[in-house]
């Protein structure tokens, strides 16, 4: 009875979203109350609906109801509770649940929280919105139902959930990343609708900001989840492949970093408007292109999920009918749309011009490596790849001119400053960076030219930031009271870049500076790796809930000194007969100690892999700080005061940017 | 009870995982050399995986014949090269810089070559005006 509810709930949502995707076009156009009324209500109704169809398919885990082909499928009566939960959006059919479910969040949201918006606006935003859930619970509905039942046949077990998924990676990072994913159409919708209008000002970049960013932060921490739980689960000791399922989330990421700088730029100086309406457009048609590469199977990856070819082209075509009618609506409107552009070439504008000119050509690199084995093999037949060394190397080339440009853009101020007087001041980071990061090299293990010429830069994207502390508070009377001084939204910014700069020094000085070593030990034997001693003193079989272990036991010693005690696991599950390694990390702030079970040999000795893998952890820590920047941006003051007054927040922000000139200039960004 | 997880776990099929081999090489060089071949060429009937992190039967040869080739003193271009002679481009993750790539290798930095040039031709002409006749263009 239960998947049948959900099945019902489904489709009255999706019969709901029919009437709000076209109803509220209309009821904007003719600024009909009613209708207006109706798309908010709608909108709030199609959410809970997909709240309870989204309960029922996990009741039905939770019972083991393996009448249901999805959960029979994909779970098992031995699977932990939590994991029979998360299981639910451990494949294809739910997780698309989960991501109907998440847009339409989003949308109850924007309904929620745009009481002081135009209404016309807000039910445009939320037509849109109705649009993009059409097509996705029809995609649920009649391609990928997960409330399928299979009668009369009911198995007795269900196959279990794969156990790489079986893992709290798992839980969490699909819904993180979706957040991210659906969350840029809240800012796409914004931009369709403000095209519609003919009208983008400076209010809808002000709007659209908070949106971006939530989504943004949402991703940024989703994609470090991936990254982290591809580190210690797969076991190769690897956090980024390059694969065509993490290059799906990482262009609408950079596409979205990119939205961010234009948008502060439009909000700003009602510069590069219609730009950041296609960049707007652009960075949820990736997102959709993303989804399309995952779900349809045209890309082999390890992670993609079973695939069929009516779902492609199912998502093709709703992708074609999405970008398609988005960049005529573009094509229309955009010239109605007048920017501001008076500003010189050394100015914060330039400055932004340049990060979004380099974040897009980033964005179209990753999407031609993806592409273009499937691109080459339509035209000529040929089987070719495309990875790693390509994606590294270009990846790298454009990374150089960012990370230069990022001090002294986030510094310089809006419209024109003289450029001598500015980078006069930058001399002594410069030089600093360059020692400091000599001496980290040296310290690491020899002077490698690319190792330090990344920690250089690394190093100088963090002296901007401190340049940037130290200037405000020079002014200030005293230091704590400069640090006041400074915006929540500038904070936000800083320790964003902060972030980019920790993340940049995690992966050059892990990628030059680790050990990785495959070993043949017996136990009760020590065994040297580099400084490292491993001895192996234990080995033991034990059964777990659904599957049963192999686990060594491994002392590492530096230095004659104990430094930690690892055990890792060869785990075979019951139901599936899949062998997984469970490597067992030693970690810490500035190094890993990475352990990974390999075969047993013929002679009773073990192949295991000893990884040491120095600042690992700061590609992660990074991306917490480009999240907790994300938030102090988006807790700024302008944000909370909306609903005063309109008078009252103008009057006081003149006499602000009056009394503070150019610090609150800077200060507001 | 034990015994027989034991030999249970022996029998266990090898999918998942990629093995680990230990082998033995002359000098660090070496060492290093073959683990950066084995993490660029692709496992040919996989999905999308390096032959270093590949557990196929057919990774396991290819590896076996890096090592060899390796040890014999073979450089990394004619390893490659035999490689792709046997499997086609398709088994290089490093694609060969070669007319049909060209749009590939070449096409980013042009774009932004592009942008480049037209910011600073528009952007470095203009004049800014003072705050109160900003001047609307698009």
């Amino acid at each position: 009875m239960i998947p049948e509810i959900g099945n019902f709930l489904l489709i009255m949502a999706f019969i709901n979203a029919i009437f709000l995707g076209t109803l509220s076009f209309v009821g904007a156009h003719t600024e009909h109350d009613g209708l207006m009324r109706f798309s908010k209500r709608a909108s709030l109704s199609i959410f809970v609906l997909i709240l309870a169809s989204f309960v029922c398919l996990t009741l039905s885990f939770i019972n083991n109801d393996f009448s249901v082909a999805y959960v029979a499928n994909h779970s098992n009566t031995q699977l932990p509770l939590h994991y029979r939960i998360s299981a639910v959006w451990g494949a294809h059919e739910g997780s698309l649940l989960l991501w109907v479910l998440i847009l339409t969040g989003w949308m109850a949201a924007v309904a929620i929280f745009s009481k002081s918006l135009p209404r016309p606006l807000v039910t445009r935003v939320l037509g849109v919105m109705g649009f993009i859930a059409v097509g996705f619970i029809a995609f649920t509905l009649f391609t990928s139902n997960p409330f399928e039942r299979v009668f009369p046949f009911i198995p007795i077990d269900g196959s279990d959930l794969n156990p790489l998924l079986q893992d709290f990676g798992l839980i969490v990072h699909p819904p993180m990343l979706y957040m991210g994913y659906v969350g840029f159409s809240v800012v796409f919708a914004f931009a369709i609708a403000g095209l519609l209008q003919g009208d983008l000002d400076n209010k809808w970049a002000r709007w659209s900001r908070p949106w971006t960013t939530v989504a943004w932060i949402f991703m940024s921490l989703g994609i470090a989840l991936g990254s982290w739980w591809a580190y210690y689960e797969l076991g190769w000791g690897g956090w980024w492949f390059w694969d065509p399922v993490e290059n799906a989330s990482f262009m609408p990421w950079l596409a979205g970093t990119a939205l961010i700088h234009s948008l502060a730029a439009t909000e700003k100086r009602g510069v590069f408007k219609s730009w950041t309406a296609l960049l707007a457009i652009l960075t949820f048609s990736l997102s959709l292109l993303g989804t399309f590469l995952v779900r349809s199977g045209v890309l082999t990856s390890v992670h993609s999920f079973a695939n069929d070819p009516v779902r492609g082209r199912f998502i093709l075509v709703f992708l074609g009918i999405v970008v398609g009618a988005s960049l005529l609506i573009y094509a229309i409107q955009s010239s109605k749309i007048r920017s501001k552009s008076n500003f010189g070439l050394f100015s914060r504008e330039t400055a932004l011009l340049f990060n979004n000119a380099l974040l897009a050509v980033v964005t179209f690199m990753v999407l031609l490596g993806t592409l273009h084995p499937l691109i080459q093999e339509a035209f000529t037949g040929g089987k070719s790849s495309v990875g790693p060394p390509y994606f590294n190397l270009m990846f790298t080339i454009f990374m150089v001119p960012i990370l230069i440009l990022m001090p002294i853009g986030q510094q310089i101020s809006w419209k024109q400053e003289p450029i001598k007087p500015l980078l006069a001041k930058y001399w002594l980071w410069a030089i600093s960076s360059v020692l400091l990061a000599l001496a980290v090299v040296i310290i690491m293990g020899g002077i490698e030219q690319m190792a330090l010429v990344g920690t250089t830069l690394g190093l100088w994207v963090l002296a901007g930031c401190a340049k940037y502390i130290f200037g405000q508070t020079a002014k200030s009377d005293s230091f704590v009271k400069g640090l006041k001084k400074i915006s929540r939204s500038y904070w936000g910014m800083l320790v964003a870049h902060l972030g980019v700069a920790v993340t940049v020094l995690g992966v050059v000085l892990t990628s030059y500076f680790s050990i990785e070593e495959n070993i043949k030990i017996r136990q009760g034997q020590t065994v040297q790796v580099e400084d490292l001693s491993v001895e192996f003193y234990d080995f033991k079989n034990t059964e777990g809930p659904n599957y049963i272990s192999s686990a060594g036991s491994f002392r590492i010693y530096s230095n004659d000194e104990l430094i930690t005690d690892l055990h890792p696991e060869k785990r075979k599950y019951n139901a599936s007969k899949m062998v997984m390694t469970e490597a067992d990390i030693d970690a810490g702030l500035f190094r890993d100690i990475y352990v990974v079970m390999g075969e047993p040999l013929n002679d009773g000795a073990w192949a295991i892999s000893v990884y040491y893998k120095p600042f690992v952890r700061w590609i992660w820590l990074g991306s917490i700080f480009m999240a907790l920047g994300g938030l102090l941006a988006i807790s700024d003051k302008r944000y909370r005061q909306r609903r005063r007054d309109k008078k009252k927040e103008k009057k006081a922000q003149s006499t602000k940017s009056k009394a503070e000139g150019h610090t609150s200039e800077a200060g507001n960004e | 009870m034990k015994k027989l997880i034991t030999i249970m776990i022996l029998m266990m099929s090898l999918e998942a995982l990629a093995v680990i081999e230990t082998y033995e090489f002359e000098t660090k060089q070496q060492e290093q050399l073959y683990t950066e071949i084995i993490h660029e060429l692709r496992c040919p009937k996989c999905q999308n995986q390096t032959i270093a992190e590949s557990n196929a039967g057919l990774s396991e040869d290819l590896r076996y014949i890096v090592y060899q080739k390796v040890s014999d003193g073979t450089s990394k271009r004619d390893i490659l090269a035999y490689m792709q002679e046997r499997y086609g481009d398709f088994v290089l993750y490093d694609p060969p810089v070669k007319p049909s790539n060209y749009f590939l290798w070449f096409a980013p930095l042009a774009v932004f070559l592009v942008i480049l040039i037209a910011v600073l031709l528009k952007v470095g002409r203009r004049k800014v005006t003072t705050e109160q006749s900003e001047s609307e263009e698009e």
